[in-house]
């Protein structure tokens, strides 16, 4: 549609950078995609959304540390987020609060204390919006980068982790008793959301992060039949979502993030239309 | 099976041993001077109300707690099959009965699929095989948990409220069946019941706890403990003799016990149990057979 009234010379300049940029755009977000996608059916399966939400919303924190330290921006979120992951898991064992109200004191404090922490900083040219929705088409070199560097970690990580992780989701204290260092596991996999909360700000935004985690893998539920096919669905899903939504947004001028997300939501109602496999089997095998 | 039981410990010995066990949950006692012990071959029912610290008590043996005060000790390299309460999986994690037992481990890895079927057979419920986990009655669940545990060859089997979400009908089912596992594979075995009016007629030692040990022996002899009484009033009596009976009724000449299909609660059976309220003898007469 772009190349279409591309007839100056001028023009075609601007449609390569678009190209460009374009081409960026979409390797982030499927390189985001992938790994969001079965990282989501392990938050969605140790329900665990409140918390993706939390580290996401502390990534705004981490906006405003790394401006005003002076750091590259990726690593200042994943700093902070891996910070809030690791005070979390602290806390978790020193009070008694319930872990949701904990939850809810680290999300807000962290979001209010970024947004606060951010006003300090009103020289410095801090594009609010972009960081709250997403900018998938100012995703530049360096941010493919972070997101290939930090998603083949996360990838080799769950790939090397997959059965100890699957294994604490079934149930804790068996997997303790087989011999599976949870606690350890569950730290890295707290850690593993942290690194993909970081890396995928730049692709949906802080405000609907969590969806990417968590929308592919509740479409992917109704047609796997195995966790690693729910995985593999997930991060299909997830691809599909980031295809669907880019394009649109090229199309219709709407705002990336926002659109990606809703790519996800429209793939997740539109899978609503497969029947659920586990309440046709649990009827059918009823036995008295 | 017979193979494992020779592997087994002999009779007799100490499998795992708790020792002035203490643990207090926010300054309130919960344990006091726990002493308990499960020899191989032996089987051992934890009984006391709710709250009483049994669950605590199986958590610090398993190794899950460390207690405030005192140590358990356990044979070097005891193989234990645990079997939890219950499982609380996600609706939304696909996972078959097959692929559930799959996660375990046995002494040499993975557990194969003829492994998988074999463990399964073992506890009547070849059927569940390629059933997903959420998909499964309460008997099966257990049956599928206890299926885990005997995979990883146990010499030790740790069972808390195994009969948790099974009907009336089922409880003494899966008590003859795990009852009859652990004799045929030599394992010892410690399980915690909150519910008097099941504790397994097979059971060689009731330990009744309430915070301390309030009384431990044959559950006969300890169903006429004054201790006991005083826990459970009267009325708990006649539940241990109809369950022990019961017994005499399911198992079958060669030892074996298989589902008592068709069974429908205790109506035909009802003759019997007159005597087996006040009956004293026949608590013995399978326990040698």
């Amino acid at each position: 549609m772009i190349t279409a009234t591309a007839t100056t010379a001028m023009t075609t300049t601007i449609t390569i950078a678009m190209d460009d940029f374009l081409i960026r755009a979409l390797l982030g977000g499927i390189g985001v995609a992938v790994v969001a996608g079965p990282l989501g059916t392990f938050i969605v399966w140790r329900r665990m959304a409140y918390f993706g939400d939390t580290l996401a919303h502390s990534a705004l924190l981490g906006v405003a540390f790394g401006v005003l330290a002076d750091l590259d921006l990726n690593l200042a979120v994943a700093v902070v987020c891996i910070t809030v992951a690791l005070g979390l898991s602290v806390l978790q064992n020193r009070t008694s609060l319930a872990t949701d109200t904990l939850l809810g004191i680290l999300s807000h404090g962290a979001l209010a204390l970024g947004l606060v922490a951010l006003v300090f900083l009103e020289f410095q040219r801090v594009d609010l919006g972009g960081y709250l929705f997403g900018d998938i088409l100012a995703i530049d070199r360096r941010d493919l980068i972070w997101i290939y560097g930090g998603g083949a970690l996360v990838a080799a990580a769950m790939l090397a982790l997959w059965r100890p992780l699957l294994s604490i989701t079934v149930h804790e204290d068996l997997a303790r008793i087989e011999g599976v260092a949870v606690d350890r596991i569950r730290l890295i996999h707290m850690l593993l959301i942290a690194i993909v909360i970081a890396v995928a700000m730049k692709i949906v935004g802080i405000i609907l992060i969590t969806s990417l985690l968590i929308v592919p893998a509740a479409t992917a539920r109704r047609l796997a039949r195995s966790p690693e096919q729910m995985a593999l669905l997930a991060a299909l899903a997830g691809v599909a979502a980031v295809l669907i939504g880019l394009g649109s947004s090229l199309r219709w001028d709407l705002p990336s993030g926002p659109a990606v997300v809703v790519a996800a939501v429209a793939l997740f109602a539109l899978g609503l239309l497969v029947p659920d496999r586990l309440a046709v089997t649990s009827k059918a095998e009823t036995r008295p | 099976m017979a193979e494992q039981a020779a592997r087994n410990a002999s009779p007799g010995a100490v499998l795992i041993e708790a020792e002035g066990v203490a643990v207090a949950f926010d300054g309130r006692p919960v344990l006091t001077g726990v002493a308990l012990s499960v020899r191989s071959h032996e089987i051992v029912s934890l009984i006391g109300p709710n709250g009483a610290g049994k669950t605590t008590l199986l958590r610090v043996m398993l190794g899950l707690l460390r207690p405030d005060r005192g140590e358990v000790r356990r044979r070097r390299g005891l193989r234990i099959g645990y079997m939890p309460q219950k499982l609380a999986l996600d609706r939304t994690l696909p996972l078959s009965v097959a692929r559930f037992l799959r996660l375990t481990r046995t002494p040499r890895g993975e557990p194969g699929e003829a492994a998988i079927r074999a463990a399964l057979g073992e506890v009547g419920a070849a059927h569940i095989f390629g059933l997903p986990m959420q998909a499964l009655s309460g008997g099966e669940t257990q049956r599928a948990l206890l299926a885990r545990a005997l995979l990883g060859e146990p010499e030790l089997l740790v069972l808390d409220e195994p009969v948790q979400g099974v009907d009336v009908t089922g409880r003494a089912q899966l008590f003859e069946l795990i009852a009859s596992i652990a004799r045929q594979r030599g394992c010892g075995v410690m399980l915690v019941s909150h519910d008097l009016h099941f504790v397994m007629a097979a059971t060689d030692r009731v330990v009744c706890l309430n915070h301390h040990v309030c009384c431990t022996g044959h559950p006969e002899q300890v169903s006429r403990d004054p201790a006991f009484l005083g826990l459970f009033g009267e009325a708990a009596r006649p539940a241990l003799a109809v369950y022990t009976h019961h017994h005499d009724h399911v198992h079958s000449d060669d030892g074996g016990v298989l589902p008592i299909e068709g069974e429908t609660g205790h109506s035909h059976h009802g003759h019997d149990h007159g005597h087996g309220h006040d009956g004293h003898d026949h608590h013995h007469h399978h326990r040698h057979g």
